[in-house]
């Protein structure tokens, strides 16, 4: 998913195997089970803390490089009201990506290192946003596809055990799921329109498909941590059943859109209630996390020339702010 | 068809939508995160003023065209904005001091065109006036920030008003046209609008420790269609989905 990087370090020693019979971890573990909600102050495992310190800024930075895919077309909306549309989208993006820093800085890390991690490379983001929009179909692609497949993902995070997480879920989902129609009425537009107009939706369906599925992360069998997230409740439904349930919806508004879903093992299982896809092509996908997809580096290059050039505004930010602290407390020391 | 109202309503939804999309550039490489949240908020407030001035205009014309139509199919020539709004982002102190000027103006325009005996267009000036307050409070603190942050910030914003100052005497100019609706009570006479801008903009220049230019030579044109290098870039990148395919809806 937005924190699909999670599950592929493998061998990853940062995070800590701590002592499960502790007093301590004891009591934590039949809080969680209880459905109660860890808060910032409460005492955690270091492994809990760094777990989602890692994913809640995977999903930060998801929503943040997620912003230049769609930003690529803004400037070329076909009409006002789906520009309009689109800058409240991205802007809703920029807006998740505040909620999830400061979810983040609630344990203990400063949104400035966050970034610099983003940055230097250190920290990963969703593989999906690593790939192009070369045309308007990709702008209605992402919101129908990518959009729904973040929440299948996020709905369930609204009852992660870790209370400012699952707030900012809450909070995101809300908009969510607004993405996700105005991006099928793009689709929906673009499927009725013209044989170019076709080609575009059927075109952006072809390249969005599968990175799409690849979107919720690694076959159960092959993720790590996964046991231990899921009895923390960081994880609460596992990537192959959220993928399951992402192509059980999403393939009847494909065929509603008279669109072609771009997998030849397609079919429907009456008796199992579900869709059979074919094989994910994970070399595809470790090549995109590894920093191999079609736009890793662009999209890394955007994001720090943003930061380089925007350095003096936020330096002249802070003098400012000092410059007004410190002739406040002059104020305050005269009248004394 | 009322051709004054129909050209006066085209030059501020052109103004606004030309703005729109130079602060909808942003979205995605400002600075920090809630600035790419914020000018992109303006781009949209402006983009949706622009909607319904041009929309407005295309009524008023009674010619079957409507507010995309307007937008996405004239060319320069019949593009009515300030040359103000055309310009380049170049920094964010140029955004932001072009933000702030034209905010500055605004403000005072649309608290005039309020009272505009057309109830449409008095309708519009109040949505707008709401709006225009908010971003003039957004622009005006960040140029105090810039010009009252670091010396390289001061420099910035210092250039960025001295280039920009030279763009701003159109927004108060009152030619046949505007003169026609001020008669009819409609507009606002655009002269009577600069000596509370300048008094707004005084205050921010102040505060911001940033000189006023001198009121020198004012470029015009842009309100009749006579605009410089940028625009037609601007409108290639815009208009290019219905201008490559006519005909298809989106
Ligand atoms: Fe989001
Ligand atoms: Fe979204």
């Amino acid at each position: 998913m937005y924190t699909q990087g999670l599950n592929i370090e493998a061998g990853d020693k940062s995070i800590p195997l701590e002592d499960r019979n502790s007093a301590l971890m004891q009591r934590f573990q039949s809080r969680i089970d209880a459905e109660e909600k860890v808060e910032p102050t409460d005492w955690m495992p270091e492994g809990y803390r760094k777990t989602l310190i890692r994913q809640i800024s995977q999903h930060a930075h998801s929503e943040i490089v997620g912003m230049l895919p769609e930003g690529n077309w803004i400037t070329r909306a076909p009409s006002l009201r789906r520009k309009m549309i689109l800058l409240a989208k991205v802007q809703d993006e920029g807006g998740h990506g505040l909620y999830l820093y400061s979810a983040a800085e609630t344990l203990g890390i400063s949104r400035a290192e966050l970034i610099d991690q983003l940055l230097t490379g250190k920290a990963k983001y969703s593989s999906i946003f690593n790939y192009p929009t070369p045309t308007w179909a990709d702008v209605g692609a992402i919101g129908w596809l990518v959009d729904g497949a973040a929440i299948m993902n996020q709905v369930p995070l609204c009852r992660c055990s870790y209370g400012p997480y699952a707030r900012a879920m809450i909070r995101v989902c809300k908009e969510e799921s607004f993405h996700q129609r105005q991006g099928y009425e793009i689709m929906i537009a673009l499927s009725q329109g013209t044989a170019e107009q076709k080609r575009m939706a059927q075109e952006a369906l072809n390249r969005w498909w599968w990175p799409s599925l690849m979107m919720f992360g690694p076959s159960d069998a092959a993720s790590l941590h996964s046991s231990q997230n899921m009895a923390w409740k960081i994880k609460r439904v596992s990537n192959d059943e959220l993928r399951q349930k992402f192509v059980d919806v999403t393939v009847p508004q494909a065929e509603f859109l008279g669109l072609t879903v771009p997998d030849p093992d397609l079919r429907w299982n009456g008796e199992t209630g579900h869709y059979e896809f074919g094989e994910i092509d994970w070399t595809e996908f470790n090549q995109v996390l590894a920093g191999n997809g079609p736009c890793n580096r662009d999209r890394m290059k955007k994001r720090r020339k943003a930061h380089d050039d925007g350095a003096w505004v936020r330096e002249a930010a802070l003098a400012h702010a000092e410059k007004r602290r410190a002739r406040q407390a002059m104020t305050a020391a005269a009248a004394e | 068809m009322d051709q004054g109202l129909f050209s006066y309503l085209l030059r501020q939804g052109d103004s606004c939508l030309i703005l729109g999309h130079r602060l909808s550039e942003w979205c995605g490489h400002a600075p920090q995160l809630e600035l790419d949240i914020a000018l992109a908020n303006i781009a949209l407030d402006l983009t949706g003023q622009a909607d319904a001035f041009l929309g407005l205009a295309a009524e008023v014309e009674g010619q079957g065209r409507d507010a995309d139509a307007l937008a996405f199919h004239r060319d320069v020539l019949d593009y009515r904005n300030l040359l103000l709004v055309e310009l380049p982002n170049e920094d964010f102190g140029l955004t932001i001091a072009r933000q702030f000027l034209f905010d500055a103006w605004q403000v005072e325009f649309y608290g005039a065109l309020a009272r505009s005996s057309d109830q449409r267009v008095a309708a519009l000036a109040a949505k707008g006036l709401r709006e225009a307050t908010y971003h003039e409070r957004f622009s005006g603190e960040w140029l105090v920030r810039l010009g009252d942050g670091t010396d390289e910030s001061h420099a910035r914003a210092q250039a960025a008003i001295d280039e920009l100052w030279t763009y701003t005497g159109e927004m108060f100019e009152c030619d046949a046209l505007v003169a026609g609706l001020v008669e009819r009570g409609i507009a606002p006479d655009h002269r009577g609008l600069k000596a509370a801008w300048d008094a707004r903009v005084a205050d921010v220049l102040a505060e911001a420790t940033l000189r006023r230019p001198a009121d020198g030579w004012m470029q015009s044109g842009g309100l009749k269609g006579r605009h410089g290098e940028a625009l037609g870039h601007l409108l290639a990148e815009m208009q290019f989905l219905p201008r490559a395919y006519p005909g298809a809806r989106w």
